[in-house]
Order: structure tokens, then C-alpha cells, then sequence
């Protein structure tokens, strides 16, 4: 702001000394054609406060309302009408301050060539304000959408990493119910597990990076409660290079993956699932391969299986601006999974 | 006494409900327990349950689905965690429903509902068909035709469908690996597939637009589409005002 105050102290200092310098060619050129410096002087200073008024009158105009599209016309019949106020108000006025006769026919006759530098230097002047206000609209604009832009941003990674599924929940809470009758112990891990895990999920903040272990061990409590609930049918692998336990992931990425290919697998065959889970260093990316069995003559398309992988792809996207970290691959019954995350 | 049947996929959900049938051991035998929908039927088939327990989600076909394809459905009472537009369905259709995890009073409730008024089979059919319709216009419902070959059930993606012709009170699904009975009516897959895929030529036959190669005239305001596998279809003149729509043409 304080920028913009000294920005427009200078354009005072700038309209002022165009003002004295527009008087001192108008009483140059009167002077020329023969009349006193007194004359001349009152012509310059008297056109020239008025021409500046004009000026100030359409600047002001402008700098609270921008002309839409169709109002250029407007602006037009403005600068036209100040035009004439100031010139006829000059021509009207200097008779009063100057009482010459060979003055006031050269007024007369010079008022065409007055009205129209007049009109130049007020259409000018208008075209300039409005060049002026709309340029510092438009980045206002852009200030204001740039920080809507980032709220939106930052709402949308919150509500993708709160997306869990009911099913899960529900589905969970149901099978604690069972265990609470013939296995208390079992249910009140189970309970442990489930607090751990959507604790895990509530608290993480999506610019924190976390590291690859930890990732891992909430995805443990994850696995852990879905292996209670499926029983034997689940089955998971999961193997790390030694150089991967140092690489950083933003959290809950690898969780709604591990949950799709599990969905997938399980409900896509009556037999047991083997779910695996792969993390390796490759370049400068930590790279994890998650593949489930699946039927391709019956799946059912992926859409509308809950988080998924869009949603995924999307934090991604938000978070590193790239659509290419995350790829699938479904051949031999197998679907892969595979998402690369940068590191820096 | 009454017999019963589970359906669920997950161990521990079966569990619960066996348990809370432990109170009703005078009134309902337990039958057994399924873990998917291809054992449901086998079962359902085999003891011919007065009740069933069953669960919406399940591998390879869903509750609805596998309940399709049973001709005398017996009563059911579902279960499942969270589905809005089942649960909508069930409500509609007067079907009783427990949301998992649910309490022994609700299902106290349920089963005393079903052993005071044990409905009459032909009104147990009529309310499962209605759900059922109710059921296939959600949206991921449209994906594929669930049928039964002899005791084999066959899963057809909609994209693998040519053509359905109608069959008597069947309606025949036309794949390139053959045709499958099923027990709908033409109307049903009128309104339940995509309308802007599948089009309803003739008062029998819906086609897939995608496999037409080629539309003749035939005599006069008929016209003879002539589908990818060669297969001749009569298209007729209603059906004809249809295909130019969706074709725009």
C-alpha cells in the first residue's frame, strides 16, 4: 500500500509540473502573437487551471467508475462536455482579468484551436486513467484469485485425506461387535488398531512430509484391521530396499492405493488375495509397486469404488504439479499400481 | 420352525448374526453359512430357506445380483455397513434391512417381524422384483448382466452385449460367446441400460449401436440392420425415428 501512496504522490508531482509547463507554452505562444507578458501570463495561467481541473474531474471520474463495455460512449460525451466547460469558461473569464480589445478578438478566433488541444489533452488524459485504474483492477483481481485459488487448494487436500470410507468403518466396527462375544481381547486390540489408525489419519498435514517406515506403519494398522475382518482370505507382501527407509512421501498416500487393490482383489474372486507391496529407490524417486489378482472378464470398472486412485492423482497434482507419478498396468490377471514420489 | 441361511463374505459379520440367532433356536434352524454369492445360490437351491441373511457387497456377484438369478426367492433380510441407495431401495420396497453394526433389539425386531407374518412366497417374489428393478437404476448397476447357464452363473460386461432379443417371458442376451436366458422383460433393459449405447429398434430387440455396420430398407417403413456379427435385425419404423436420434442423423 505504502507503495502505492508514493506511486501516486508522484503522479501529483508529474500532473502539477505538466500543468506549469502547459502555461509556459501557452504564455510563450500568446506572447508571440504580440500581447504584454501580463496578458499572456493570465491567458497560460487561467486555460491551464481550468484544462487542469477538467483533468483532475475525469481522473477522478474514472478512478471510481470504470466504464463497462458498451459505456465508451459515455466516456466520449465526458471528455467532450469538460472540454467545452473548459474552454468557454476560459473564454468567458479572461475578458474580466484583461481589457483589451485586439485580446478579446484573438480570443474569439482562437477558440476553435483552444477547444480542440483542449479536447486532445482531456481525451488523453481519460484514456490514460482509464488504462491507469483498469491495470490496477485487473491485479487486484489476481491477487484475489490467486489467494481464493490457494484456499480452494488447500480444502481440497483436506477433504481428500478425510475421505474414508464408511464401508471400512462400518464394516470394522461390525466385526468388534462379533469378537466382543467370544474374543474380548481380540476386539479390544482390534479397537486399539481402528484409534490408531483414524488418529493417524485425522492429524497429518499434507505439507509434512513423512518417511517411508512410518508410512509403512500406518498402513501396517490398516492391513492389520482388514485381515481381521477378511480372515484368511487376505493375504499381503510387503518388501523395502534398505536405501528406501530414509526417502520421504507425503502421508496417506500409499493407504487409499493398498485399500483399492485390496477392494478390487477381494471382491473380484472368491479365493484367497495376495496384495504386494514394493518400495524402491530409483534415481532420485521413491518408488512403490502395489499389485492385486483381478479378473479382467468381470471386473467391474474402477469408478465409483470409493476414494480410488483419482483421488490420489489428484493430491499429487496439487502437490507436485506433475500427472505422471502415478501409472496402472492390468495384464496376466495382475493390476499394478505404481507411484513415484520426488525426492528432494 | 423355520430355516434359515447366512450370506456374507466376511467371517466375523456371519458370526454375529449366528449368535443373535442363538435366541431364536426354537423358531429358526439354522441352515449354514455362505461366504459369496455362488454359494448363496448353490445353498438357497439345495435347502430352500424359508429366510436368508444377506449381505449387499460381496466378491465376484453382489446380494442383488446373486438374488437375480434365485426363482423363488425366499424372505430376505439384508445387511450391510453403508449403501445409500440400497438402503433407499429397501425402504421403498418394504424389505427389512440391518445396518451393520446392529444392536440384538433391531435384530430382535427383524426376525419377530418376519416369524409373526411370515409373508405368502407370491408376495416375497413380488417385493424382491420390485427391489430389484429399483436396484438396477443405480448407475453402477449397469455394468453387467448377471446370468445362469445350467448351475454355472456367467457375468456379462454390458460391453461384451450385441444384441437382446425377446423370448417368451426371457429376454435372450447375445454375445459373441453365445446367448444367455434371462428372467427380465424387455422394457426392464430398455430403461436400465444406456440409452445412448443401446436402442430399442423393434417391440423385440435392442441393439448395440456400436456393432451396427450397416441399416437397409425392407419393405415399406421397415428397415434391416445388419449387426457386425451378421446377424439381420428388423428394425422398425418407431425403432427407425429412435436409431436416427441417437445417431443424429
Amino acid at each position: 500500500m505504502a507503495n502505492l501512496a508514493n506511486t501516486f504522490s508522484k503522479i501529483r508531482v508529474a500532473f502539477i509540473s505538466g500543468g506549469v509547463i502547459w502555461a509556459a507554452i501557452i504564455t510563450y505562444l500568446v506572447h508571440s502573437f504580440g500581447f504584454t507578458w501580463y496578458i499572456a501570463l493570465s491567458d497560460g495561467a487561467i486555460c491551464t487551471i481550468l484544462l487542469g481541473a477538467a483533468c483532475w474531474l475525469i481522473n477522478n471520474n474514472l478512478r471510481y467508475y470504470q466504464p463497462g463495455k458498451g459505456s465508451y460512449i459515455n466516456l466520449f460525451f465526458w471528455t467532450l462536455a469538460l472540454t467545452a466547460a473548459s474552454t468557454f469558461g476560459a473564454r468567458w473569464i479572461l475578458p474580466y482579468v484583461v481589457n483589451n480589445q485586439i485580446y478579446s478578438n484573438f480570443l474569439a478566433q482562437s477558440v476553435t484551436i483552444r477547444f480542440c488541444t483542449n479536447y486532445l489533452a482531456i481525451g488523453w488524459m481519460a484514456l490514460i486513467s482509464m488504462i491507469w485504474y483498469s491495470q490496477l483492477d485487473q491485479k487486484e483481481n489476481e491477487k484475489r484469485k490467486a489467494e481464493a485459488e490457494k484456499l480452494a487448494r488447500d480444502a481440497e487436500l483436506y477433504n481428500l485425506r478425510q475421505q474414508l470410507q464408511p464401508h471400512f468403518l462400518f464394516n470394522s466396527l461390525n466385526s468388534i461387535n462379533a469378537l466382543i462375544g467370544f474374543k474380548p481381547d481380540e476386539a479390544r486390540k482390534m479397537i486399539h488398531q481402528l484409534s490408531d489408525f483414524l488418529r493417524g489419519t485425522l492429524k497429518k498435514d499434507d505439507q509434512q512430509q513423512v518417511t517411508l517406515p512410518d508410512e509403512l506403519a500406518h498402513l501396517q494398522l490398516y492391513l492389520d484391521i482388514e485381515k481381521v475382518r477378511f480372515g484368511h482370505r487376505l493375504k499381503t507382501e510387503i518388501s523395502c530396499d534398505k536405501s528406501s527407509d530414509t526417502a520421504t512421501m507425503p502421508p496417506m498416500i500409499l493407504q487409499p492405493i493398498v485399500e483399492n487393490a485390496i477392494k478390487f482383489g477381494l471382491y473380484d474372486t472368491t479365493e484367497s488375495v495376495t496384495v504386494s507391496i514394493r518400495a524402491e529407490m530409483d534415481d532420485n524417486y521413491l518408488t512403490m509397486t502395489v499389485q492385486n489378482p483381478y479378473d479382467p472378464k468381470t471386473a467391474r470398472p474402477r469408478k465409483g469404488t470409493g476414494f480410488g486412485l483419482s483421488g490420489v492423482q489428484r493430491r499429487l497434482y496439487l502437490l507436485f504439479a506433475r500427472t505422471d507419478l502415478i501409472e496402472t498396468y492390468a495384464d496376466d490377471n495382475i493390476f499394478t499400481t505404481i507411484i513415484k514420489i520426488p525426492q528432494v | 420352525m423355520k430355516r434359515a441361511l447366512v450370506i456374507d463374505d466376511e467371517p466375523l459379520a456371519r458370526m454375529v448374526v449366528l449368535e443373535y440367532l442363538q435366541s431364536f433356536k426354537d423358531q429358526i434352524e439354522v441352515l449354514g453359512e455362505c461366504g459369496d454369492g455362488f454359494e448363496g445360490l448353490k445353498a438357497i437351491q439345495q435347502h430352500n430357506p424359508d429366510l436368508i441373511f444377506l449381505d449387499v457387497q460381496m466378491p465376484k456377484i453382489n446380494g442383488f445380483e446373486m438374488l437375480e438369478l434365485v426363482e423363488n426367492p425366499p424372505s430376505v433380510i439384508f445387511t450391510t455397513a453403508f449403501d445409500e441407495y440400497a438402503i433407499k431401495a429397501f425402504e421403498a420396497h418394504a424389505i427389512d434391512y440391518l445396518l451393520k453394526p446392529f444392536t440384538r433389539e433391531r435384530f430382535d425386531k427383524a426376525i419377530e417381524k418376519f416369524l409373526s407374518q411370515v409373508p405368502a412366497p407370491q408376495t416375497v417374489k413380488q417385493h424382491t422384483e420390485n427391489l430389484l428393478e429399483a436396484v438396477a437404476q443405480s448407475p453402477s448397476q449397469h455394468e453387467r448382466i448377471v446370468v445362469k447357464t445350467g448351475t454355472k452363473v456367467k457375468i456379462i460386461p454390458v460391453s461384451d452385449v450385441e444384441y437382446l432379443e425377446a423370448d417368451d417371458d426371457y429376454v435372450s442376451v447375445h454375445t459373441s460367446e453365445g446367448s444367455f436366458l434371462k428372467n427380465k422383460t424387455m422394457s426392464f433393459f430398455e430403461q436400465t441400460l444406456d440409452p445412448s449405447q443401446f436402442v430399442r429398434v423393434h417391440r423385440s430387440y435392442i441393439i448395440k449401436i456400436q456393432n451396427i455396420t450397416r441399416i437397409d430398407p425392407y419393405e415399406k417403413d421397415a428397415h434391416i440392420a445388419i449387426l457386425k456379427s451378421g446377424a439381420k435385425i428388423p428394425v422398425s419404423k418407431t425403432g427407425y425415428v429412435k436409431l436416427k436420434q441417437v445417431l443424429g442423423i
